[in-house]
């Protein structure tokens, strides 16, 4: 199952955990089941049914163009940053 | 497409035939001769000119704007205010966006700061234009001032926008305040870390707002047709960006603007954003049409575009006897300007950036203050931040007599490490940066007098990949064109032509690079970031490999054959297992022959950013009598993976030093207690000059990166991010006092030195 | 204020780039201004507009100047060279070609400013030591290249200069 890593300020809504197992053929599949399990994660995340846009995703090393539609692997692993441009 | 770069690597290293030479730029010969078109030698007929009005204040409500006696004066043709931009109606934080966008454009109720637009002319002199705007009466009710970060951030702080609310990634405040947002890195248990620790440094740190300083004002030439078509020449990183501003502003779509990038006479991150641009267009629409030109002066350039945030920063660091970091604790305070924004995200993952760090917090705030909306600037928010951390590391070793680079070879992160945002590290080539230091003479070279000293600072900038977009034409004498997004800053025109020719096997001369107008290619990120080397090199790359593939169709369709017949090596294509063989230039010659003319294009989203990693050391000498600091020598070693062309790599190092040196020693805003800005011009806000700098040398270690073709990294950005800290530990090391605050101006040494003394 | 806010125009004859120019200007209108506007020679930028950057440098009668700060007027009969009319008919000066072969140029913004800030220094010293460059130099804001190799390329051209002259010399 993909890991996600949760971002420091929702670890609230996770428990304390940094990292969740969930599963899901996309991202936007695994935060719907984490929101099963976490209510509020979604909220936090997701702005009508996009990601926040200050908010970019790593997927196992990358920065994800596709965002939530990023499809995953089993061992994928999943952050959230701050989106980021430069000077 | 979406690139995957993982089985791109090329693991041994590869002879190239174009790449790491260094060819003479294509666009010099314009430049060198005064014939290169900058935007505001942009010349159209029937030109007005415009001119901006700007207020007085730092913060006060707008009561009235007086326009007529401006409108009848001879030569007038326009004037604007914010009532003449449209509402926008979005809802939510992106709808705030593009509000902040539009009164940042011209002040609706109030103006946030000392040279905020609150009206705009357009006359048929640049004369007449500023008289106008002298007829303009404007009546302010004066409000209190939030400068400072601590001071906006305080129960009984004025309030700048009466909106706002505390963000913690989507957990809102429900009072209002001056603190847009709150963001955190956490990991491992910081008590426990701090418990083991045998030695534990803290410290506060101020730094001032400094700008990108470009030598060229910003500057806009606009016309808008009856029609509704917008044409805008303007200096601009992000052409692209602007376009996207501009409909933002303007409400309109961005099918009818096309942005046409002049040459750029310097961004560094300050012309990413618009400020001109939408209102020369307004301008041109209410005078019916007529081309307008403007130009900023230098003062509005200081005064009203951004600049990079001041920042109060507070930094723990705990280590074992050995010298290992158990726990690192840090929260950065950001001036964000008059609204949201600063670049925490820069600055956060930078301060501890360099280190492996088990047991960390960063927290980040992002305030909104009377200075102007802050923009980026070269790893934006990093050399900030990195001056407080890379001190108190400093002082740790001092605090246990260990080498410096010991030290960083003992913390620094390696492969596999995690950033501070949890993110693993790919392949990185600090360690060998930090070895090549360490065996640097100048590592090991006698000070030679007293009042000196020698300081290291070492730095992590992730750089940026993103989108880009290319197309290629091939010519029957085969030569190429080269038509990209990104705006060439700095040489990339040529860095990326490199990489085609490269790529095709072909001479660098056969291709005639040109940056695209946004009507030329798709959407193209702007030249920020580290990315254009990196990202657009990538899409080059692929042209250049799409290229390939049609031309063998095309040599199958000459022999005869299937495509998978033809093999490509070194700019020739044969025929597998036979005789006949077509150089690139002579394939091109028989295009012809074979049906049509031949183009291709890419479009990607590059991912893969390859992190730069910097060491620098630096020599200081500390006048006792004034605290002046006179730097001797200066060595700049950083890892900047595959370098395509080495004379602009170490260009982009030379100058980002010398920007850094600006910001350690002399540069930053000075406002009165009213919020007037006292040094808005370069007599009183010094840029370095050549008597300033010392030769700075540049080291370049290649530690190519495994996520892109030719192993690119992205180089424009870290350079800046040393050299405060680098000085600061050598001032340290000559005096031995700490400072805490940028600049480090003479009076801040000598009052730092006469304090320890007493 | 003027309620009319013309100015009454003033003919001007000078020299300029080698040619004879005549223009009509307002006085208010600086060199800067003319040369840009009025003339088309864009090679001179305008950055601050008060002295203190030297993209606008000029050489007037030989001398170097900011043209920001001189009115137009007052090159009534003077000879102006802008870096429009540094490189003779052929090929490039010296200068030119080290700053292209040396890599100083990299916005190109202060280039031109640079070219004849370094011109005006080798027309009076053919053989400036590198302090000697730094100091006429330091008129000149460059925010790009840290000034290293804009250093080299000025010493690199002064001394093919002095080749080229060594070389004049001998000939019979
Ligand atoms: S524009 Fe003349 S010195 Fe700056
Ligand atoms: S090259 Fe850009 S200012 Fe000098």
């Amino acid at each position: 199952m993909p890991v996600i890593w949760i971002p420091a300020l929702l670890r609230d809504l996770t428990g304390g955990a940094e990292q969740v197992r969930t599963p899901g053929g996309t991202l936007r599949q695994a935060l719907d089941a984490l929101e099963a399990r976490h209510p509020g994660l979604h909220a936090r995340l997701i702005t009508g049914d996009q990601l926040r846009p200050d908010v970019a995703v790593v997927v196992d090393g990358l920065v994800s163009p596709l965002r939530v539609r990023q499809p995953l692997n089993e061992d994928s692993e999943v952050h959230f940053i701050s989106a980021s441009s430069g000077g | 497409m979406s690139a995957d770069p993982q089985d791109s690597v090329q693991e041994a290293a590869p002879a190239y035939r174009v790449i790491g030479t260094r060819p003479i730029r294509q666009d010099g010969l314009d430049k060198v001769t005064g014939r290169a078109v900058f935007g505001a030698d942009v010349r159209l007929p029937e030109t007005l000119y415009g001119a901006v009005l700007r207020s007085p204040h730092a913060h006060a409500r707008l009561l009235s704007i007086d326009t007529r006696q401006a409108e009848a004066l001879p030569g007038v043709k326009a004037v604007v205010t914010a009532a003449d931009l449209p509402a926008i109606t979005l809802e939510g934080d992106w709808g705030d966006n593009l509000r902040y966008q539009s009164q940042n454009t011209l002040a609706a109720d109030k103006v946030l700061y000392y040279g905020h637009a609150v009206a705009a002319v357009a006359a048929v002199s640049p004369h007449i234009a500023s008289e106008a705007l002298r007829s303009i009466q404007v009546v302010y009710d004066p409000l209190p001032a939030a400068l400072d970060v601590r001071q906006a951030m305080r129960e009984d702080a004025p309030i700048l926008l009466d909106t706002l609310r505390t963000d913690s990634l989507g957990q809102r405040g429900n009072q209002p305040t001056n603190v847009a947002s709150h963001a955190r890195f956490e990991r491992g248990d910081l008590e426990q870390g701090f418990a083991q620790a045998a030695l534990v440094v803290e410290r506060e740190f101020e730094t001032a707002t400094v700008h990108p300083g470009y030598i060229e004002p910003q500057n806009a030439s606009a016309i808008y047709q009856s029609n509704g078509q917008v044409t805008i020449w303007c200096s601009t990183q992000a052409a692209f960006g602007i376009r996207d501003d501009v409909a933002n502003v303007l409400q309109i779509p961005v099918g009818q603007i096309c942005v046409i990038p002049t040459e750029i006479g310097g961004g560094f991150g300050g012309k990413n954003s618009a400020y001109l641009e939408p209102l020369a267009a307004l301008l041109s629409k209410k005078s019916g049409g007529r081309p307008v030109k403007m130009a900023m002066n230098y003062s509005e350039v200081l005064a009203a575009t951004g600049p990079t945030s001041a920042s109060y920063i507070h930094v723990k660091v705990g280590v074992d006897r050995d010298g290992l970091i158990t726990a690192a604790q840090a929260t950065l305070v950001y001036a964000a300007g008059a609204y949201p924004g600063s670049p925490l995200w820069g600055g956060m993952p930078a301060i501890f950036g360099a280190y492996r760090v088990d047991n960390l917090r960063v927290d980040g705030y992002d305030v909104v203050v009377n200075r102007p909306r802050s923009g980026s600037l070269r790893a934006p928010g990093a050399a900030n931040a990195v001056f407080a951390s890379e001190t108190v590391m400093d002082e740790i070793c001092e605090k246990l007599g260990m080498d410096v680079l010991e030290f960083r070879r003992l913390n620094g992160v390696r492969q596999g490490d995690r950033r501070s945002d949890g993110v693993p590290l790919p392949r990185i080539g600090f360690h060998e940066a930090l070895q090549a230091a360490r065996q640097h003479p100048h590592y090991t070279a006698p000070l030679g007098g007293p009042h000196r000293g020698r300081g290291v600072a070492c730095a992590y900038w992730g750089n940026h990949g993103g989108k880009s977009s290319a197309t290629a034409s091939v010519h029957a004498d085969g030569s190429v064109s080269l038509l990209e997004g990104s705006v060439d800053v700095s040489g990339t025109r040529t860095s990326l032509a490199m990489q085609l020719a490269e790529t095709l096997g072909i001479p660098l001369e056969a291709i005639h690079p040109r940056v695209a107008d946004t009507n030329a290619v798709a959407y193209t990120e702007g030249s920020y970031g580290s990315r254009t080397t990196f990202a657009t090199g990538w899409v080059v790359y692929e042209l250049g490999q799409k290229l390939i593939a049609l031309l063998s169709e095309r040599a199958a369709i000459l022999w005869e054959t299937s495509p998978d017949q033809v093999q490509f090596a070194e700019g020739v294509f044969s025929h597998k297992g036979g005789e006949k063989r077509l150089a690139f230039k002579e394939l091109a010659a028989r295009l012809d022959e074979t049906g049509s003319p031949l183009m291709a294009s890419v479009s990607l989203a590059a991912g893969g950013a390859g992190p730069a990693f910097a060491v620098h050391l630096v020599d200081v000498e500390v006048d006792p009598e004034t605290g002046k600091v006179q730097i001797l020598r200066y060595t700049a070693v950083q890892d900047a993976g595959q370098a395509i062309h080495p004379g602009l790599v170490e260009g982009q190092i030379q100058g980002g030093v010398a920007q850094g040196i600006g910001w350690a020693l002399h540069e930053g805003y000075v406002y009165d207690e009213a919020g007037r800005l006292l040094n808005a011009n370069l007599l009183d806000y010094r840029l370095p000059t050549c008597l300033d700098v010392p030769a700075i040398e540049p080291v370049i270690v290649e530690m190519p990166n495994p996520r892109h073709p030719y192993g690119v990294r992205g180089v424009g950005e870290i350079p800046i991010i040393p050299p405060p800290a680098a000085i600061a530990n050598a001032i340290a090391r000559a005096v031995g006092v700490r400072l805490t605050q940028l600049p480090m101006s003479p009076g801040r040494v000598l009052a730092a030195r006469l304090a320890r003394d007493a | 204020m003027n309620s009319k806010p013309y100015a009454k125009k003033v003919q001007v004859q000078a020299q300029i780039n080698g040619e004879p120019v005549e223009f009509l200007c307002e006085p208010r209108q600086t060199l800067l201004e003319v040369l840009r506007e009025s003339l088309g020679l864009t090679g001179a930028k305008e950055g601050c507009s008060n002295g203190n950057c030297g993209a606008c440098s000029v050489l007037l009668d030989g001398v170097l100047v900011n043209a920001c700060l001189v009115l137009a007027v007052e090159i009534q009969d003077k000879r102006v060279l802008t870096i429009e009319g540094l490189a003779p008919r052929e090929g490039l000066h010296p200068l030119q070609e080290e700053f292209l072969r040396q890599g100083a140029v990299q916005c190109g913004f202060c280039t031109p400013g640079m070219i004849l800030s370094a011109k005006a220094l080798l027309d009076h010293n053919p053989h400036p030591g590198e302090s000697e460059i730094r100091r006429w130099l330091a008129g000149n804001l460059c925010r790009c290249t840290g000034y290293e190799k804009i250093v080299r390329a000025v010493q690199a051209a002064a001394e093919r200069l002095s080749q080229q002259e060594a070389a004049v010399e001998v000939k019979p």
